[in-house]
């Protein structure tokens, strides 16, 4: 009896592990195999290397410079963006007039795929008569060239990323703020509590579980969110604006390195699977369920 | 019981006996790109459904395969998983990579009649020189474009210049530059006198610099680069200048794709671009504009660039044969003129432009015939082994140079360590 309940059990999970170890974890592995063998080529089949596609990326300065972009990337839009997510959560959870229009506007850049987003802000960010320039010129600002010089084009594709991103992430604080109990707040004012120490003592604690799901979402993206390059600065000027994904598929696709592109997703994979952990069982212990 | 076997081995003889059954069809799978503006899907379903009906034997199936890149992706993809598609039309500077992934077969392989050969040496010999390696040609060309320049008439007039005479050398195009410039009060530039975009391909254009300045950037066999020749930083130190020194080409990078839209806007005189965009900036273009071949400065000269016509390596021996009947087919003089109209791409042989439909176009809108004429002067576009990474090795030493990151010699001299670091295996 006991075995058969087990074989229903097994029965009844085989449809998602097998697609799970289909798609997850054999390609995972497969990758990690191919990091270890050399780029087989038509007339050269691969043979085993070791770790030279590693030591091929530490010689790589592209390479290097994908993962300084990928660390200020990350730095700023992370925070940014769920900063920005919770104060329009907060905002639009209020009782103001226009709510549902403002929650719809704040929505859309979450809707509109990513390509169409990236083509907009290429015009937004146009020299001379996009909207910026347009904007500082009414003001007597000087033109610029915001995507075609090398210290303005990082920053630029990060400010598209935080106006996507804050979007997505309202919508879990607004969730989680609807579910907080009314009579907190009431209690809270009976008591004379000021709406900062409401917030620092009462609602930030629960949410805290929202939080650590959203950073988890925004570390991710961080690294997955690559799309908009394509449109807005292939990478460039000069590789000012490779992320680490970017420079993966240029390597995989378009260089055709199936075993230098192995090693970069093997480096991917790990350092990402260390932030999730950490995030799930560090941050963990200090949220309030 | 062996009764029914017998018949159902019977019948099944009958449907696959030795190519005797008429009615079976081959079937030829076709990927293409959409790399221009304009209804190109429309007209290769067209196309394909035209042939379908003329050769009831094939059946050629057109898949959209999204942009030049997304294309040899799919198809190189498809290739490593033992199905490629049996045609497609990909960048001609792949070629190298093909051929290196061994998955193409040579056009020679099916020139067998004489007419097939006329064929063959109907195209124009710039558009065959990306598809010709070792001695052997492995793409048609179909899809073919160049570099020319384009220049706003009004704008001419209004700087008090000769609104039909364009630039013929480098020095004509900066003194000319200098005086389309214009500067508000406060000294903000509000137009400018010309731009070459360098965003996403910057060593297109700036091939068309390296050809003025006589040197070709690799050699044939694709081993080797040239990039720290002294007249190819040379022609790069005249870019920077334009923007550096003489400040009539906008700063940092110019974005390809807006390009077209600032001519429009009269936000710059002089543009360098592609013909494909002709259609879009004669349909949108409020203005009398001309189009003229590049300017020389040692000689003339421009890439050729776009799309050669592949066909694949795994499919069998029936499926190339008739998608070489289909290339044979879509290059025909009248087709190719067709296309070329419908598209803004250069037909692809004397003969297409000898065609009434194109030479009535021709003579109602002479810009059109300028990207043939100077087909005399247009080399091959830069192509090498492990293409897309040598070429990238420019790319970024171009946009350092351009930013302002690293001087012209020191970018170009980087950019060569690279790529022969990576062409080492090659030679």
């Amino acid at each position: 009896m006991n075995a058969r309940q087990q074989a229903h059990a097994w029965l009844l999970l085989l449809p998602a592990v097998v697609l799970l170890l289909a798609f997850t974890h054999w390609p995972a592995l497969a990758t990690l195999i191919d990091s270890f063998l050399s780029t087989p080529k038509p007339n050269r089949p691969s043979v085993f290397v070791g770790l030279e596609n590693y030591a091929v990326m530490a010689d790589d300065p592209i390479f290097w410079q994908a993962v300084r972009n990928n660390l200020w990337f990350a730095a700023v839009t992370i925070p940014f963006s769920v900063g920005t997510a919770l104060a329009m959560a907060l905002w639009i959870n209020g009782k103001i007039a226009g709510r549902g229009f403002l929650r719809l506007a704040y929505f859309t850049p979450t809707v509109l795929p990513m390509i169409a987003v990236a083509n907009i802000w290429l015009f937004f960010y146009t020299p001379d008569y996009g909207l910026l320039d347009q904007i500082g010129g009414a003001f007597g600002l000087p033109a610029h060239n915001w995507l075609g010089s090398t210290s303005t084009a990082l920053a630029c594709v990060m400010v598209v990323t935080i106006w996507k991103e804050a979007g997505f992430f309202m919508i879990f604080y607004l969730a989680a703020l609807q579910g907080i109990n009314p009579s907190l707040r009431e209690a809270a004012a009976i008591e004379g509590a000021s709406r900062w120490f409401f917030f620092r003592r009462v609602l930030w604690p629960l949410l805290m579980p929202t939080t650590i799901f959203v950073l988890v979402n925004a570390v991710i993206n961080a690294f997955r969110m690559v799309d908009h390059l394509f449109v807005m600065t292939r990478g460039g000027p000069d590789n000012a604006t490779t992320l680490l994904l970017y420079h993966l598929y240029e390597v995989g696709f378009k260089f055709w390195d199936q075993g230098y592109a192995a090693a970069i997703t093997m480096v991917l994979l790990f350092s990402l699977a260390t932030v999730a952990l950490v995030q799930f069982f560090v941050l963990d212990r200090r949220a309030h369920y | 019981m062996k009764h029914k076997l017998a018949v159902a081995t019977a019948t099944l003889a009958m449907l696959f006996g030795a190519g005797t059954v008429p009615a079976q069809t081959t079937d030829v799978s076709f990927y293409f790109p959409v790399a221009v503006g304009g209804p190109i899907t429309k007209i290769i379903d067209q196309f394909a459904t035209e042939f379908n009906k003329e050769n009831p034997a094939i059946k050629v199936s057109p898949i959209y395969a999204g942009s030049y890149q997304d294309t040899i992706v799919k198809a190189l993809t498809a290739n490593k998983a033992g199905t490629p598609p049996v045609a497609s039309v990909l960048l001609s500077t792949d070629t190298f990579t093909l051929i290196d992934e061994d998955a193409i077969v040579p056009i020679d392989t099916f020139v067998k009649t004489p007419e097939d050969r006329a064929w063959l040496g109907g195209f124009y010999k710039a558009f065959l020189l990306n598809g010709q390696i070792g001695g052997k040609t492995w793409g048609v060309p179909f899809q073919r474009s160049t570099v020319v320049l384009y220049w706003n008439k009004e704008l001419f007039k209004e700087a008090g210049l000769d609104p039909n005479k364009p630039p013929q050398t480098w020095a004509e195009m900066t003194a000319m530059a200098q005086k389309l410039t214009r500067k508000d009060a406060s000294g903000k530039v509000t137009q400018y006198g010309v731009q070459i975009p360098s965003s996403g391909f910057p060593y297109w254009l700036f091939q068309g610099l390296t050809t003025e300045n006589d040197v070709i950037l690799a050699n044939e066999a694709g081993t080797q680069t040239r990039y720290d020749d002294p007249r190819v930083i040379e022609a790069l130190q005249y870019w920077v200048d334009l923007s550096k020194k003489h400040g009539v080409h906008p700063p940092g990078i110019v974005e390809w794709g807006t390009t077209p839209k600032d001519f429009m806007e009269k936000k710059v005189a002089m543009i360098w671009t592609t013909t494909g965009n002709l259609t879009n900036i004669r349909n949108n273009a409020k203005f009398d504009f001309g189009v003229a071949m590049l300017p020389a400065n040692k000689k003339r000269g421009s890439p050729t660039g776009g799309g050669n016509f592949f066909i694949f390596k795994k499919a069998t021996p029936a499926q190339q044969e008739a998608a070489f009947k289909f290339a044979k087919w879509l290059t025909q003089p009248a087709r190719a003129a067709q296309w070329g109209i419908d598209t803004g791409y250069v037909a692809v042989s004397p003969a297409a432009w000898e065609t009434p439909a194109l030479k009535k176009y021709a003579a109602d809108f002479p810009q059109a015939a300028v990207a043939r004429d100077q087909l005399q002067y247009a080399v091959a576009e830069l192509s090498t082994h492990d293409n897309q990474r040598v070429t990238k090795a420019l790319n970024d030493g171009l946009q350092a140079a351009l930013t302002g990151n690293k001087t012209a010699e020191a970018a170009m001299k980087d950019a060569q360590k690279e790529a022969e670091r990576l062409l080492r295996g090659y030679k």
